[in-house]
């Protein structure tokens, strides 16, 4: 029941921060953040309360589940596991700060923003929570309609090109899922007699090994097109580069997981030869992504499109970690989506502040911003260190257990992705002299970092110096999913 | 004709007199409100007499007619379209300078033909019922005489129609020559017996140009959208939903008795008709500025998207038309009106930048509207969502990847024009309008809010289709 009512919250909270909005800006807000830290309070709760049976008893830790469509099989299905448990973490640590940030820089028509970024929260709760694949549908694509307008209506200069690229983007993927879903249940319902869109069901289906490859092939279109992997990355510059600074947080945080979080849950369990199958080839992509984002992102001039090209360069590694079917790049691989969701967000967070302090995002017209701006100028060295995989900061633990992980199935493409980390820390060093170090720029007359922004900061700062230090909690959370994952390896 | 069937006819014998009954109160000289509100009651006691009747049902009136769950689903819905649309013309024609009254007698003719193709088992009363629906359309289209283009759109109907008419009429007589019978069920008989020979394939095919004429599947496509500019909104309305259900329920029943999906190359033709259908509506709308054409094309490309569920032709593909119809119709409603609540006096909206910023100056309007929008290009939440699901589930249960990898492909092209005017309504205001005097508070009012039931509608459907597929299926005696 929890479950739902982490779904509920949202939407309620949303619908009432518009219709109250017309009065105050910040109660719009403040419903917004109370909302979402409640949802934050509560997923904590549930964490603390199923810590202990993390290893052991059964696929989920809790379900809810009512009839939707009986004439279809569709049944209201969510459930709970460790992995969606880390995932609802992330999304409400990064709601609420994406809230924070969003504080001051919408002044217009707040409440409707409120609304749609309460909605696409609502919705991503509910991708990481469905496990009927309709449900699943229904909220893939229930997270996409707000974040079209928090593009289309908060967004840069070229917003709307933007908005309705990415739209198209993700919906084109979208629809080829839908097909593959009704392809397996139709074969399901041919097998068992009856309609069903329930993932236990449908898992048992038996599927010849070329339709197996057909079907996985819709889906693992639409989660590559999500992460995303090179060639589909082409939507995701143009969306993060011009949406609002929640939107992006929410867009690099979030969205993007939603990508590898159905590759893990669905690609990779329930098409687990198939998945096999193309394994080269998806760890392939990865490590184009790598390298071939890191080159873009060091060529950038555009702040927000220099970090959007360092999401593409550390998805690659997700690819590449997921594809590798190994304990160890699996675990690595959901701390990469929590260390790049925190790590990226912050970045993006700080582009904001640049952005509403200089009203620019172009790099040369930024310098020297260390000297006004000394608590910034820290904090973003430190996401920079965390970005390019220092040691002690999450990122590191990260990317060093896909790599050690990959090394065992691929050891070319393993030795290629490693080179990735050395592009890293060009790109970002770059970013950190173009915009903190040098000759100060012309109007210099900044202000540091206000009580507000330290909090959003802050707490980046140190959830990410956490999980550098202590990333076992991390890895407790998911052993039951990556043992259910190793059986299907074998 | 015995008590019972009587009593089968009842709701069309309603119908046919509310025609009468406004041509009675014209003679009486009476107001636009009486005419309106009398109309309007009698769509209602159509409604309740297909209620009380629902028991006899189906019940076959031979030689022409039958009337079963089918026939009662889509009846219902033609009634309830013209209701809705009944409502946006008192406020469209009140405020303009002709005189509306005769406007009522056309448009419910106009229903009485589309409900009787839905009840037809028989070429006779086939064409009886698309004569009745084209003869009151000419007039409905031209109705504001005055204006450019609907003298224009007008003539364009007269023409085609009087054409496809010839052509239907050869089609039946070439089936007529080789089965010998006019009626659905013995020529079903016949073809199961003896297959379909070229002749008989030659005199379907022509008349599908006929039906595909009024249906605007492409290549038959080139009136509508200059009709739909050309007609005022809420007969606008009416063609895109209400003749178009009518011409689609006779197609999908004489589809079922004769089994044409079963014909290879009819089943080639259909599939052909769908694909083009889908790809020139939706491409032929993406750089539309006129929302009345862009709408046209949108529902040259949902037809297509209809006959996918068409070409199965079995039982889920059936419920999946009808579902598809309810929740189309419910969509363009809202979108007409929208349409013709911002209308004015001089001038339809029918330009994509009139409705630039409206989000700012009349938010509910423009969440109606884009909530339309989104229905239309199958968002879930709205009823587009599950209709189109259950197309492309049937679709794919009979393994046509080819239509409905078109569909899928289309949709993401028919996106971009449905986004476009979300869009729109949500960019920045281009300048302040004085507020405009509302003329008729109660109608203004009541058309708000029957927007907002319709609208509420559309999400209902598309949150629980559950109750209503559930309908369907009992109507059509699945279950």
């Amino acid at each position: 029941m929890i479950l739902i009512w982490l779904i509920i919250l949202q939407l309620g909270a949303g619908i009432l921060s518009w219709l109250l909005s017309k009065r105050d800006n910040r109660l719009a807000a403040g419903i917004a953040l109370t909302a979402v830290i409640a949802c934050l309070l509560l997923t904590i709760q549930l964490f603390a309360r199923f810590r202990p049976s993390f290893a052991g008893g059964g696929q989920w830790l809790m379900e809810y589940r009512a009839d939707w469509i009986p004439a279809f099989g569709i049944s209201f299905h969510l459930a709970l596991d460790g992995l969606s448990l880390a995932m609802l973490l992330l999304t409400f640590f990064l709601g609420a700060l994406a809230v924070l940030c969003s504080w001051k820089e919408i002044r217009q028509r707040a409440g409707f923003f409120y609304f749609n970024l309460l909605w696409t929260l609502a919705g991503i709760t509910g991708v990481f929570l469905a496990i009927d694949l309709f449900l699943f549908y229904f909220f893939w694509e229930v997270m996409l309609i707000p974040m079209f307008f928090l593009i289309y209506i908060w967004g840069d200069t070229r917003r709307r090109y933007a908005a309705i690229k990415f739209f198209l983007f993700t919906q084109a993927g979208g629809l080829l899922m839908l097909l593959s879903i009704l392809a397996m249940v139709i074969i399901h319902a041919g097998q068992a007699g009856r309609y069903s869109f329930d993932y236990a069901d449908l898992l048992n289906t038996t599927l010849s090994p070329g339709t197996a490859k057909l079907i996985m092939g819709g889906y693992l279109l639409a989660f590559a097109i999500k992460l995303p992997v090179v060639p589909f990355h082409n939507w995701l510059p143009d969306a993060h580069g011009e949406a609002p600074t929640a939107g992006s947080l929410i867009l690099a945080g979030l969205l993007l997981k939603t990508g590898a979080y159905g590759i893990i849950r669905f690609v990779i369990t329930m098409f687990p030869e198939a998945a096999a199958s193309v394994s080269w080839w998806a760890m392939l992509a990865g490590v184009i992504g790598i390298i071939y984002g890191a080159f873009l992102a060091y060529g950038q001039t555009d702040l927000k499109r220099l970090i959007a090209y360092t999401s593409v360069s550390h998805m690659g590694f997700v690819m590449l970690g997921a594809f590798s079917f190994s304990e160890m790049a699996m675990q690595g691989v959901v701390m990469q989506l929590l260390t790049h969701g925190i790590s990226t967000g912050a970045l993006f967070a700080i582009a904001g502040m640049l952005k509403e302090r200089l009203h620019t995002r172009e790099l040369g017209r930024m310098g020297g911003m260390w000297t006004t701006m000394p608590r910034m100028g820290g904090i973003a060295m430190l996401f920079t260190m965390a970005s390019l995989g220092l040691p002690m900061l999450g990122n590191f633990i990260a990317e060093f257990f896909i790599l050690m992980g990959a090394f065992q199935a691929s050891v070319p493409l393993t030795v290629i992705a490693s080179t990735g980390l050395v592009f890293a820390a060009l790109y970002s060093l770059r970013m950190v002299q173009k915009v903190f170090l040098g000759p100060p720029s012309v109007e210099n007359i900044t202000f540091d970092l206000d009580a507000r922004e330290l909090v959003v900061l802050g707490a980046l700062s140190v959830s990410i110096v956490l999980l550098g230090l202590f990333p076992q909690p991390v890895f407790d959370m998911i052993t039951n999913v990556i043992r259910n994952l190793n059986h299907t390896y074998e | 004709m015995n008590e019972l069937e009587l009593q089968a006819l009842l709701p069309f014998m309603v119908l046919a007199a509310s025609s009468l009954v406004v041509i009675l109160l014209i003679a009486f000289r009476l107001s636009h409100t009486v005419i309106q509100i009398s109309g309007f009651m009698m769509m209602c006691l159509t409604v309740i007499c297909m209620w009380l009747v629902r028991d006899t049902l189906p019940r076959e009136i031979p030689p022409l007619l039958v009337i079963d769950g089918f026939a009662a689903f889509t009846t219902g819905l033609i009634v309830f379209v013209v209701l809705a649309v009944g409502l946006f013309s008192y406020i469209y024609f009140e405020e303009r300078e002709e005189n509306p009254k005769e406007y009522y007698i056309l448009l419910f003719l106009a229903t009485l033909g589309a409900a009787v193709l839905t009840v037809s088992k028989h070429f006779i009363s086939l064409f009886i019922g698309l004569e009745i629906l084209s003869i009151s359309l000419y007039g409905l289209i031209g109705y504001l005489r005055n204006r450019n283009n609907a003298v224009e759109a007008g003539l364009k109907y007269l023409m085609l129609a009087a054409l496809t008419s010839a052509f239907l009429l050869f089609g039946m007589a070439l089936v007529y020559l080789e089965t010998g019978s006019m009626d659905f069920a013995v020529i079903g008989r016949h073809v199961q017996s003896s297959g379909f020979s070229v002749l008989m394939i030659l005199g379907i095919g022509i008349l599908l140009v006929a039906v595909g004429f009024k249906l605007a599947f492409v290549p038959f496509h080139l009136w509508a959208a200059d009709v739909y500019q050309g007609a005022p909104p809420p007969v606008t309305a009416f063609i895109a939903t209400a003749s178009k259900i009518g011409v689609f329920s006779v197609l999908l029943r004489f589809g079922q008795s004769l089994g044409l999906q079963n014909e290879q190359l009819l089943q080639g033709i259909f599939s052909f008709i769908a694909i083009a259908s889908m790809i020139v509506g939706n491409l032929l709308a993406l750089r539309q500025q006129n929302i009345k054409r862009l709408l046209a094309y949108s529902s040259i490309a949902h037809f297509g998207y209809l006959l996918v569920a068409f070409l199965p032709g079995n039982d889920n593909g059936e419920t999946a038309a009808l579902f598809y119809l309810l929740s189309y119709s419910v969509t363009l409603l809202c979108a007409f009106g929208i349409i013709t609540i911002m209308s004015g006096t001089k001038q339809d909206a029918e330009s994509v930048s009139f409705y630039q910023g409206l989000f700012w100056k009349q938010p509910i309007l423009a969440v109606v509207l884009s909530v339309a929008m989104l229905s239309l290009a199958g968002i879930p939440l709205t009823a587009g969502f599950p209709a189109k699901f259950m197309v492309l589930a049937s679709g794919v249960e009979d393994s046509r990847w080819i239509p409905v990898l078109v569909l899928v492909a289309t949709s993401v092209i028919g996106l971009y024009y449905y986004l476009r005017v979300i869009g729109i309504l949500f960019e920045k205001p281009e300048e302040e309008t004085a507020a405009t005097k509302v003329l008729h508070p109660f109608f203004y009012y009541a058309t708000y809010t029957s927007l907002t039931v319709l609208m509420l509608a559309i999400c209902w459907l598309g949150l629980f289709p559950g109750n209503v597929i559930d309908g369907i299926r009992q109507l059509l005696q699945l279950e």
